[in-house]
């Protein structure tokens, strides 16, 4: 399995190593550095590199690239499953403040995702619905491909052990899942309800996808119009958002990004809501927003400056879009009832929803 | 209170203070130094110094300072030996302790140090805590079990553990059997001979029920193990992917992809008419796509086994082309794969929107990725022939942007679109003239070459264009050189009148300038067949091409087989066996699908399709390169020689013994290879007389050819064997042979009277066989055998008598009459004899054939120890009318595809691994697809006879 593991930052420092057989040199990341520097971009940077004696599976989370080291034939996804809960674990430790509080306590239990003897004063049980829509929409408007990437997030907290049923008003929406471990399979594909003893405190119940394109609304569109003009060192920059299928509700949190291209200087942008900033090192235009108010629809215009000589950039720059939508969930799954069996007393229950933009693109 | 304060303290004289608090009588004081000891080690200082301290620590019941001290000697033990020693005792106190966390613990940490001395110390309490009670202290052994065996494998198999390791596989606790298994796949890896993991079906029952219940990391291994067992039959594979199904909504990708794994092997064994079957399919394909929301490392590898699976069994996804649309910001290894798969799975019915999303791509930023979006364009267009002009004109479209990449890009491949569709886009060759000023990349700059060599007759200034090219000719790289060096032989073919000083001038410069042996030779060969015959140099330079094949790019079948066996491993990444990549260079272990084995209860209908076979859709591979040389030389031979009709008078033996004796000696002089010992012995070649002749004057001129020629010696021949002892016969005693020469059967008995009387009237008849086996003529034996005289006679046969079909398929029974009585026995004569001399395929006929024969025809077959080479096995096999159709090298093994045909028109195909250069390994692999697979059995016989003698 796995050999080694080395942490390494952005700045290519190796800052932490364990080593679980004998020890490998430093120097094998000699090959995953190299791998960094033809990538150019660190999101770029292979995920499995071989090198004459060692396989380095690598994965690069919050400004931190996890490389182990693999001597092996070894399932690559174990591997990358495995450091992706490291990463997680420290997320969970180092937390917001520097270190956690306590030390992670094994503890003998029949059900090995609950420990024993859990205990609370005040028993709650909470369930998040968040739905992620991922589309790309091309220049015209319509919809080359979209669907939605659900999941079900828990925050338990309850004493002893609670056996939960947790059933939907429209389970039939769910065809494609993958359930945390404690869920009983059986119950799903027989009565489709989510029978479970959980976890205790968060944890992810479920994650769905809902890719039937009908089922899949689009809640904003764009207009937009940017041009470059040909022999000039300059060119038009004009977007105008607007709420399409919202069912309803605000559309809020909206952030419009811009990769622009790498001959744009600089951009001198008006906008009717928000504010702006654009980054002449890395190009990137960011656009605030806010809400929409369809009484007057957000929007940004101005002058783009290119680079005097250059030619026309070829490439066409891809809006991502940022939104958020509270207490809906767009594919419109909705939970019924939960119930609790095994424990005597009454937890307090809730269910929140909201709908994000995931990857959310837009050709222009 | 933090954690955090520990790893603040820096004061002087740390050492020193740590030591006193350790010793300190207040439990808590204890506990905060071992603390502050771990943050000092965990930073990096050495505090290996409070060695006997902190050990002192370790004998107390609170379980967190336990591990804090175990921490402390799993980091320190090695640089610190003798002292670790001084705490093997407490680990023994401690496997024995009443609590079973502490139990656990103990053993665990002694399998982490990885000190020899200590290891003696672990055996008793392993033993002890690998039958423990509680199974939390099991399931640790267990892995122990495995880390021993990496320190010390002989002491693991001295005590016994493996045994102990491989009960707990039917252990009552679902983790117990996680790790047992994960850890006998761990000691599995460093002994691929073993048998650690026999399955049974017991055994496969108690994995499928831990599966349920372990851990998701023990999940994969148990997947993992159950994708190594072959199911009894359909039933059996059926049950077990109903069990397995369920582990697709996993919400570890790697447990998905190891079912995945599990069921793509398995579905190998289930008949495509089954409901179940099209259940599974319909399943397979949302976990697969969810796969591709995950984090791009995990899409990576996905896509890469998506890969695989869309080449294998492309229904599975034919219908989820979008979700392999390409994001901006997907990271660029995501976005070349998403690519791959997207030509993959293009249709009919989906080409407009592959072609839409190409379009786009090509005006990406990425450089590598506008490129190969480019190309796949071209892909489409020879693929999919409905979306060809489509395809043109969006090339076209895209050479108008003059970005200099997406230009030579998209003249590379219309290069190939004018090989897959001639006559039919030559219209565009005037855009694409314009831009060859902007082509400064070899592969474009010898395409446009290429374009302008072969559609001279279209250019106008054809010649100008070429000339312009040919003032740099030494600097230009090889390809553009030969590129150059062919168009212009090809413009002066078309217009000789004009282009005279043109090629004169390409072909001083090829032979006489250049250092290149490859152009020099290419030169000469141009220059002596337009110097001698100009008509057979039109033929040569302008002969028709072939048409290119669809695809190329797809993994060769055997591979992609094994390949399938190895999903979610780095074998499927890489998309080589593990044996061509893995450390260590271990025994190579092949994996490959499961047969097709049908319960006895379910009958299946001969027409079912074959499960494993591609779909009418997908595109053939065409062995590239092949044996080309070979192809000509037997097209030189013309049509082989077939035999003609058997002299109907008998041989006299002195003619047999001339002959033979000339033949023999005409053929030694002849260089091996033309199979010396596959010749007919002396005494049994009994050629007929006229034939003989006409071979003795052919000879000389025909053996200059070598190889190629096999078609006129005869097939292996097998020395006589008694087949009617005299004991059985009154005294006659026959035995004999069967040979196949030029064409004509015969059967080579040697009758011997070992009677005291003369025996006369000799007379055979055969029963009626499976292959039509008759007498061509009366058995003649004109003067009496007397006693103890031996008569040798070759009888000959052909193929047109009556048929019934015989067990074994090669039994022939026998009568042979004489004044005395009526004989009767039976024989079996190696299936060689009836391979025709006309049995090579065509090369597009063969692949046509291969595709089209059922999986479940296919037998596999391994001949052992025979250490010959992929030319030596080629030619050998030749001469008993096994044909090679092709030859290619895939990861260092000769592939040879090969093909035979039996006289009654069944035709046999064959695949035919061969590793060379390995001494150690001298197995050949053969799989034979027969529309009659009950003949498999016995062709493979004729290869061992064959290759073996």
């Amino acid at each position: 399995m796995i050999h080694s593991l080395f942490l390494i930052n952005c700045s290519g420092d190796i800052f932490l190593e364990k080593h679980w057989k004998s020890v490998v040199s430093q120097s094998v990341c000699d090959y995953f550095f190299e791998a960094q520097e033809k990538a150019a971009d660190v999101e770029n940077v292979p995920p499995v590199i071989s090198t004459p004696h060692h396989y380095l599976i690598s994965i690069y989370r919050d400004k931190l690239f996890f490389v182990s080291v693999i001597q092996t034939e070894v399932p690559p996804l174990f591997v990358i499953e495995f450091l992706h809960r490291v990463a997680d674990t420290f997320q969970d430790y180092f937390g917001s403040s520097n270190v956690g509080d306590t030390l992670p306590t094994g503890q003998l239990s029949n059900i090995p995702w609950r420990r024993a003897g859990v205990k609370y004063t005040n028993n709650e049980a909470y369930f998040d619905v968040v739905e992620e829509i991922d589309a790309i929409i091309d220049k015209s408007g319509s919809t080359v491909f979209a669907e939605i990437q659900g999941v079900i997030d828990a925050c338990i907290k309850l004493s002893g052990m609670p056996d939960l049923s947790l059933s939907f008003m429209n389970p039939r929406l769910l065809d494609d899942v993958s359930f945390h471990p404690c869920i009983r399979f059986k119950r799903w594909e027989s009565e489709r309800v989510l029978s479970f003893i959980p976890p205790d405190g968060n944890f992810r119940l479920i994650s769905y996808r809902v890719s039937s394109q009908n089922l899949v609304a689009i809640p904003v569109y764009v207009k937009h119009c940017i041009s470059f003009k040909e022999n000039s060192s300059c060119g038009r920059f004009d977007i105008t958002i607007g709420p399409k299928q919202n069912m309803g509700k605000t559309i809020e949190g909206i952030t419009v990004t811009v990769h622009m291209p790498k001959v744009v200087l600089n951009m001198n942008l008006t906008p009717t809501q928000g504010s702006y900033t654009f980054d002449p090192v890395t190009k990137v235009l960011t656009w605030d927003v806010g809400k929409i108010t369809p009484q007057k629809l957000p929007s940004l215009k101005g002058l783009v400056n290119l680079q005097s000589g250059a030619p026309k950039p070829e490439e066409n720059p891809s809006l991502n879009i940022q939104f958020k939508i509270q207490q809906l969930a767009i594919s419109g799954l909705k939970v019924n009832r939960l119930d609790m069996y095994g424990e005597k007393y009454k937890p307090f229950k809730g269910v929140k929803y909201v709908t994000k933009a995931g990857k959310f693109q837009v050709r222009t | 209170m933090t954690d955090s304060k520990y790893f603040t303290t820096t004061k002087k004289g740390e050492i020193f203070e740590l030591k006193a608090e350790l010793n300190s009588d207040k439990k808590e004081k204890k506990k905060e130094a071992v603390k502050k000891v771990i943050a000092s080690m965990t930073v990096g200082k050495d505090v290996s110094a409070l060695f006997p301290d902190v050990v002192n620590c370790m004998q107390t019941d609170n379980l967190e300072l336990k591990k804090l001290v175990y921490l402390y000697l799993m980091n320190y033990a090695k640089s610190q030996p003798d002292m670790a020693i001084m705490a093997v005792n407490t680990f023994v106190k401690d496997c024995e302790d009443p609590n079973p966390l502490i139990r656990a613990l103990a053993v665990r940490t002694m399998g982490c140090i990885r000190v020899d001395k200590i290891t003696e110390y672990l055996c008793e309490p392993l033993r002890k805590c690998l039958k423990d009670e509680d199974p939390y202290v099991r399931k640790t052994a267990a892995v122990c079990v495995a880390k021993l065996h990496d320190i010390n494998a002989q002491l693991v198999e001295d005590q016994g553990f493996l045994d102990t390791l491989k009960d707990l596989i039917s252990d009552s606790n679902p983790m117990v059997v996680a790790n047992a298994v994960a850890a006998l796949s761990e000691i599995a890896e460093s002994h691929p001979s073993s048998n650690l993991l026999d399955l049974n079906p017991q055994s496969i029952n108690k994995l499928l029920t831990a599966l349920n219940e372990c851990t998701e990391w023990g999940q994969i291994f148990i997947l993992d193990c159950l994708a190594n067992y072959t199911p009894k039959d359909d039933r059996e594979a059926q049950s077990i992917c109903e069990r397995v199904t369920p582990r697709l909504s996993h919400a570890n990708s790697a447990v998905v992809l190891s079912a995945v794994k599990v069921l793509m092997k398995f579905m190998e064994m289930l008949s495509k008419d089954l409901d179940y079957y099209g259940t599974l399919l319909k399943k397979l394909a949302p976990p697969l796509v969810t796969l591709l929301s995950a984090e791009p490392e995990l899409q990576y590898v996905a896509l890469r086994n998506i890969n695989l699976i869309v080449q294998k069994r492309p229904e599975i996804l034919k219908h989820e082309m979008k979700v392999f649309f390409v994001k901006y910001n997907d990271p660029i290894y995501v976005k070349l794969e998403k690519l791959d798969i997207m030509i993959r799975l293009a249709s009919q019915a989906n080409i407009a929107q592959v072609l839409a999303e190409l379009k786009e791509y090509a005006t990406e930023v990425d450089v590598d990725f506008v490129r190969k979006a480019v190309r796949a364009i071209g892909r489409c267009a020879i693929k999919v022939e409905q979306s060809a002009e489509r395809c043109v004109s969006t090339l076209l479209d895209l050479i108008q942007t003059k970005v200099n990449y997406v230009v030579q890009e998209a003249i590379v491949v219309i290069k190939d679109i004018f090989r897959k569709y001639p006559n039919k886009y030559e219209s565009v060759i005037a855009t694409l003239c314009e831009n060859l000023d902007s082509l400064d990349e070899p592969e474009a700059r010898a395409a446009m070459i290429w374009i302008v060599g072969e559609y001279a007759e279209r250019i106008d200034n054809a010649d100008e264009l070429l000339e312009s090219f040919l003032e740099g000719f030494h600097d230009e790289s090889t390809q553009v050189q030969l590129q150059l060096l062919t168009a212009i032989v090809k413009l002066f073919l078309k217009k000789p009148t004009e282009t005279q000083e043109l090629v004169q001038q390409v072909l001083s410069l090829a032979t006489q300038d250049s250092d290149n042996p490859d152009l020099r030779d290419r030169g000469y060969i141009y220059w002596r067949l337009l110097s001698t015959d100009p008509v057979a140099a039109k033929e040569v330079v302008l002969a028709e091409k072939p048409l290119i094949s669809e695809e190329t790019d797809l993994i060769e079948p055997t591979l992609l087989d094994e390949l399938i066996c190895y999903i979610g491993t780095l074998a499927s990444v890489y998309h080589k066996p593990p044996s061509a990549f893995v450390e260590g260079g271990r025994g190579v272990v092949h994996k490959s699908l499961p047969p097709r084995t049908a319960s006895s209860e379910s009958t299946e209908s001969p027409e079912t399709a074959p499960a494993g076979a591609p779909s009418g859709d997908q595109p053939d591979v065409i062995p590239t390169q092949g044996d080309l040389l070979g192809d000509l030389l037997n097209l030189d031979l013309g049509p082989p020689v077939s035999g003609p009709p058997l002299a109907t008078s008998s041989v006299q033996m002195g003619a047999v013994d001339l002959l033979g004796g000339g033949l023999d000696s005409l053929m030694g002089d002849e260089p091996e290879g033309i199979g010396g010992p596959n010749f007919v012995a002396p005494s049994a070649a009994t050629v007929p007389a006229n034939l003989g002749a006409s071979m003795g004057s052919g000879l000389s001129d025909l053996f200059d050819l070598t190889s190629g020629v096999g078609t006129l010696s005869g097939s292996y021949v097998a020395p006589k064997a008694v087949w009617l002892p005299a004991m059985k016969a009154k005294g006659l005693e026959i035995s004999g042979t069967f040979t196949r020469q030029v064409g004509s059967i015969s059967m080579d008995l040697q009758l011997t009277n070992k009677a005291l009387q003369v025996m006369t009237d000799f007379a055979i008849q055969f029963n009626r066989n499976s292959f039509g086996l008759a007498p061509a003529a009366p058995l003649q034996i004109h003067a009496p055998l007397s006693p103890n005289q031996t008569v040798e006679i070759s009888l000959p046969l052909n193929t047109v008598g009556s048929v019934m079909k015989m067990e074994p398929l090669n039994n022939l029974q026998v009568a042979v009459k004489n004044n005395i009585d009526v004989f009767y026995f039976s024989t079996l004569y190696p299936l060689h004899i009836l391979f025709v001399e006309d049995g090579k395929m065509d090369r597009q006929m063969f692949l046509a054939t291969w595709k089209d024969i059922p999986n479940e025809n296919e037998a596999q077959f391994q001949i052992r120890d025979c250490p010959l080479n992929a030319e030596a096995v080629s030619s050998r096999l030749q001469s008993s009318n096994i044909f090679t159709v092709a030859k290619r090298n895939v990861e260092g093994q000769d592939m040879l595809y090969q093909s035979l045909k039996l006289t009654n028109g069944i035709w046999v195909l064959a695949e035919l691994r061969i590793q060379p250069g390995n001494p150690s390994f001298t197995d050949l692999e053969l799989s034979l697809k027969c529309r009659a697979p009950e003949v498999s059995q016995h062709v493979y016989q004729a290869y061992e006879t064959i290759l073996k003698n």
